[in-house]
């Protein structure tokens, strides 16, 4: 039953219709299949995998009572440490580094019973928007094998696209979560920030990360989001506050009054026309269903990207210090002649692919003496600006929209050599990360010009998720009744590849 | 616009312990200045009346209790190492003094 | 040529600038939940927090900013009503994160001093050390060289780590520069350290131990050419663990500079390492390019803003000043200024309090303290304190005023309990020393002593009173120095009709 949501899949289990084990075998069968091709995959832990599913079996027999997703199989995104198995955030660095430790995330599946199938592929430690950073080869789009499937959460997004597994978890500090499932025609949220714990998340910018629910409907996302939320007192940032009631808010298909801001600054040039039309048509969708749709300005949006490419690269030169072959990881040129310096320089010239160099490089710089206000500083302030303009706007609409992407995705290898245009990717998720809100994106068709499809994002006020969970339940049971199937039902990918 | 000489990102590279060629370094020269080029927009708004933000959250005094917790084993803390000798990390000699 | 200190303070004027490392005693680290017992087996005390393993998150521990406040509230600070932690960028095969938690421009605690007294040529007088500021930091790993010929770090062929050090809470203390201090330079450099290690002390922070260097100090020192005004390039010396080293390593490195000055020369800004033996500093590893920490707010920790309550409870907490303390208990002993100089340094104001506070005559406290337990100490080569407690020490000067034990009986008790033979009342017992005050037992020895003498006594009996000195001592002799002295001589002039 690969092709069912999670929710189904939960409730089969929970009737006793099918086994966790014998579900679990399906998608490891599937992966077996159809990963040669997509290569969503870093790892799987196949004996892991059936091993926490037949406990899952073992108590539901035994009549325990069980979180609504146990049994249910999940792709963890190799940036999140699960003990003794193999994390490599997609960089040859931290190759064959098996943690002894798991991440708050894996503690918390764990404890739901959700079945951890294996490590998805990435971007070398989620720097880039195409999944072709990472250190052991690209991740292809189940609709296209030829294009990108987003990044830096590619793997966990194609995974889901190509039926290998109904749920995955991703990581969001640009858009990591949204713009894989805008291109790959899944949803992906992001919460608001300190709303999933960060212990145990590789940190890329720690100011911006945050982990969240990746799935194939907006009810799916929902459950994982419940199922990995709240307060955990080993990250000093997680909020001490009741879990939004998502789940609820998911199955509320109810949005009459409600009021929806269009980001003025998040269309237009630059957005393809195919990702425009779709766009449009689902606000219409929405109105039909009761909602009012305003338009708001957010003027300092325009300069969130440059602001991101300042935070998050210092942020990451610091972080990824630590890397240095003395504890953990690979080590190169140790052959008893280099001193500890030498060697830690040749382990990060070879352990780190470019985009990283890059990144730590930019961000070296940006926080240096006498460059730190021009630059950190300066994009500091750029992030207040946004969450002004953020608290603006919501304090007129209850939410806002834009397209999740600018494009659909693109063919792999066509943008490598251009770091601005990758980053263009980002434009309209990254005002998200810089304000800390939420931020969801589901899939709102097909562009017209090249059959891909297209995102539609969902941006809540902080510690609001559910207002995008139920704008987004609303969305998609309108577009469903619309099209008649699910859009991955359209897919290539939706049998073999 | 920026100006950013091969010299300095020789210096930034050193900094970040990253060896580099030297064509590396031009390579990573020029790109430097084409992104410096598009992000040093953000000085056009960050006026002085404009408080920074570093944390996404108003969040102040997250403290814990002082209470141990269990360590890792040793064997465990160790298991990630390049190598080891005597329950400690073996690492290559340290050249200069302790900070 | 080279200058001696004399010749140096002639020309040149010291300035001074201190900068001391505390490693908090908390049960648990800075950022985790890791033990900070000292002398753990390697890697022992380690988990992926303070090993810096990927995703690994840090949590304030709430106890070592208690601590923080009450180190600048002691030392007269300002607490900052908003402070943050910031990261310190350097590579280092110790620090695991290649980042120091570190505070930057917005310490805990700014703005305060610290008043220490000193001798001077016209007697005491007090400096004012202007504090800059207090903040929290975490300590790093320690690194074992081994191989290469020199045993220094230059020869070794690898190093191994052990992280249990890592991330134990360190507090800086950092003064602002301390002029004028002229040849006292050395000394009011130690009578700071000394006075900051009793306040940490009596705050009960830190274990303030200077040789296992949860109590380190950076000393800081220029010159300036006698009335010039312009302050000289300063040299940072490091690795300077006992107040003896503090004192030595100001006056070495003030004469290093004073020579090098006079020969023309410049000084180098550069961190200098004290060399225990000699007293003098060699250079530490020249820095070609200014190290650029890149500090900026550490996004993994919140900011600390400490309110008006919070600090005027722990302000109510603060213990008396150890300056003040010490001028009242000398005043309550009648002690002379020497005597109290001789408990100071000898460490012994808390057990002589101590045992005075058990019930024991000041006078009495001081001089076992300071005579005979302290003499066993030397002997012995270890701390007075650890040989006898107050409470024993106290018990046996109550049984000397009792009447009960003699001087030189107590002597042997306090004997007894150094070698482990138990209570005083143990060895009181076990070894019988009790004093023999039962009459007939001494009339005794006193007939016996009158029969070996009859000159002597018939001299008593005929009112040569000083004479009985030497019908004592014989009886005292003769009961092994367990009689007790004045009953002996008061039966021994009744007995000869003189009472």
């Amino acid at each position: 039953m690969i092709h069912a949501t999670a929710a189904q899949m939960a409730s089969s289990l929970a009737s006793g219709e099918i086994t966790s084990v014998a579900l679990t075998q399906q998608h490891l069968d599937r992966i077996s299949q159809v990963d040669d091709e997509v290569h969503a995959f870093l790892h799987v832990d196949r004996d892991g995998a059936l091993a926490q599913a037949a406990a899952v079996d073992a108590k539901r027999s035994s009549g325990e009572n069980l979180s609504p997703l146990a049994g249910v199989p999940l792709a963890l995104k190799d940036v999140l440490t699960q003990k003794g198995i193999p994390t490599t955030c997609g960089s040859r660095m931290l190759e064959g580094w098996r943690p002894p430790y798991d991440s708050t995330v894996v503690t918390k599946l764990k404890a739901a019973g959700i079945v951890i199938l294996g490590k998805t592929n990435m971007d070398e430690f989620a720097m880039g928007s195409s999944t072709e950073n990472s250190a052991y080869g690209p991740t292809h789009n189940p609709w296209d094998l030829t294009r990108i499937p987003g990044g830096s959460g590619g793997g966990s997004a194609a995974s889901l696209a190509s039926f290998q597994a109904p749920l995955a978890i991703g990581t969001d500090t640009g858009g990591s979560i949204r713009q894989p499932a805008a291109v790959t025609g899944t949803v992906g949220v992001k919460p608001t920030y300190g709303g999933v714990s960060r212990y145990g998340l590789v940190a890329f910018s720690s100011s911006l990360d945050q982990a969240g629910p990746c799935a194939r409907t907006v009810l799916d996302a929902a459950l994982l989001h419940e199922a990995i939320a709240g307060y955990d007192p080993k990250d000093s940032t997680s909020i001490n506050a009741p879990v939004p009631q998502v789940v609820a808010a998911a199955k509320k298909l109810d949005i009459k009054g409600l009021k929806i801001g269009v980001v003025k600054e998040l269309s237009g040039a630059g957005y393809q026309q195919g990702v425009r039309e779709r766009f449009e048509e689902s606000l219409e969708e929405l109105v039909k269903a009761g909602a009012e749709i305003v338009e708001v300005s957010c003027p300092n949006f325009d300069y969130a990207l440059a602001a991101y490419y300042l935070i998050a690269p210092s942020e990451c030169s610091s972080n990824l210090a630590r890397f240095d072959s003395m504890r953990y990881g690979i080590r190169v040129g140790d052959d008893g002649s280099r001193g500890a310096e030498e060697v830690m320089n040749l382990t990060r010239e070879v352990g780190f692919g470019r985009e990283v160099k890059r990144r730590i490089i930019l961000g070296t710089y940006a926080l240096s003496s006498g460059y730190y206000d021009a630059y950190y500083g300066s994009a500091q302030k750029v992030r207040t600006l946004i969450s002004r303009d953020f608290e603006t706007a919501f304090a007129s609409v209850d939410v806002l929209v834009s397209p999740t992407a600018p494009t659909t995705a693109f063919k792999i290898g066509e943008k490598s050599d251009d770091p601005l245009a990758m980053y263009l990717n980002d434009i309209a998720t990254i005002p998200v990360n810089m304000a800390g809100i939420g931020g969801m994106s589901l899939p709102c068709g097909l562009a017209p010009e090249d059959g891909l499809p297209v995102g539609f994002q969902i941006m809540s006020p902080a510690m609001k998720d559910d207002l995008m969970y139920q704008v987004g339940g609303v969305l998609e049971a309108l577009l469903l009744e619309k099209w008649g199937q699910p859009l991955l039902a359209s897919s290539p990918s939706f049998g073999a590849i | 616009m920026a100006e950013i000489s091969r010299e300095e990102v020789a210096n930034l590279a050193r900094l970040a312990r990253i060896e580099m060629t030297d064509s590396e370094l031009d390579h990573l020269a020029t790109e430097m200045d084409v992104i410096l080029g598009a992000v040093a927009r953000v000085q056009e708004v960050a006026g002085a009346e404009v408080p920074p933000t570093s944390h996404p959250l108003p969040l102040t005094n997250v403290f814990r209790d002082d209470a141990v917790t269990p360590s890792l084993t040793p064997e465990e803390a160790l298991s990630g190492a390049p190598a080891k000798a005597d329950q400690r990390f073996k690492v290559p000699q340290i050249l200069g003094d302790v900070e | 040529m080279a200058l001696n200190f004399e010749q140096a303070l002639e020309k040149y004027e010291p300035t001074l600038g201190l900068e001391v490392h505390v490693e908090l005693n908390t049960h648990s680290k800075m950022f985790c939940g890791c033990a900070t017992e000292f002398g753990a087996e390697p890697n022992t005390q380690t988990c992926p927090v303070c090993l810096g393993l990927p995703g690994a998150l840090p949590a304030v521990n709430g106890k070592a900013i208690e601590s923080t406040i009450l180190i600048g509230l002691a030392l007269n600070c300002s607490i900052a009503p908003y402070s943050r932690f910031a990261r310190k960028n350097y590579f280092y095969p110790d620090m695991p994160k290649n980042f120091q938690t570190s505070q930057y421009d917005e310490p805990i605690c700014i703005n305060g001093y610290l008043d220490v007294e000193i001798d001077t040529d016209e007697g005491k007088k007090t400096f004012r050390v202007e504090i800059e500021r207090v903040h929290m930091e975490e300590d790093t790993g320690k690194s074992l060289h081994v191989g290469g010929s020199t045993g220094r770090i230059h020869g070794a062929e690898y190093s191994l780590l052990d992280y249990n050090r890592a991330g134990i809470p360190l507090v800086e203390i950092v003064t602002k520069m301390i002029p004028g201090t002229d040849k006292y330079a050395p000394q009011v450099a130690r009578a700071y350290v000394t006075e900051l290690r009793d306040i940490l002390r009596s705050l009960g922070v830190s274990d303030v131990k200077m040789e296992q260097g949860s109590l380190r100090c950076d000393a800081n020192v220029s010159l300036s050419p006698r009335g010039s005004g312009i302050l000289g390039t300063r040299s940072e010396t490091k690795n300077v663990n006992s107040l003896r080293s503090v004192e030595r390593a100001i006056f070495g490195e003030i004469e290093r500079q004073a020579t090098r000055l006079e020969g023309g020369e410049r000084i180098i800004q550069e961190t200098r390492h004290f060399l225990e033996e000699s007293g003098l500093t060699r250079p530490g590893r020249s820095k070609e390019q200014a190290e650029d920490y890149r500090y900026f707010p550490e996004p993994d920790l919140v900011p600390v803003t400490p309110s008006k309550e919070w600090i005027e409870e722990l302000r109510a907490t603060l213990p008396e000043k150890p300056s003040t303390r010490r001028k009242r208990l000398q005043e309550a002993w009648g002690v002379p200024d020497k005597e109290m100089t001789s408990l100071i340094n000898a460490e012994l104001l808390d057990v002589v309090e101590e045992t005075i506070a058990l019930g024991a005559e000041p006078t009495k406290a001081r001089s076992w303290w300071l005579g005979e337990i302290s003499r066993l100490a030397n002997e012995k080569e270890v701390t007075a304190i650890s040989l006898v407690t107050a409470a024993q020490v106290a018990e046996i000067i109550h049984l000397i005023s009792t009447g009960e034990l003699t001087d030189k009986l107590a002597r042997q008790v306090v004997e007894g309990v150094v070698n482990g033979e138990g209570t005083p009342r143990d060895v009181i017992d076990s070894r019988g020393l009790k004093v023999v005050s039962d009459d007939s037992a001494l009339m005794v020895a006193i007939e016996a002593a009158i029969a070996a003498q009859p000159d002597t006594a018939e001299r008593i009996r005929g009112g040569n009173i000083p004479a009985a000195g030497a019908l004592i001592g014989a009886v005292m002799k003769a009961t092994g120095g367990q009689a007790d002295a004045a009953k002996v001589r008061e039966l021994l002039l009744k007995h000869l009709g003189q009472a």
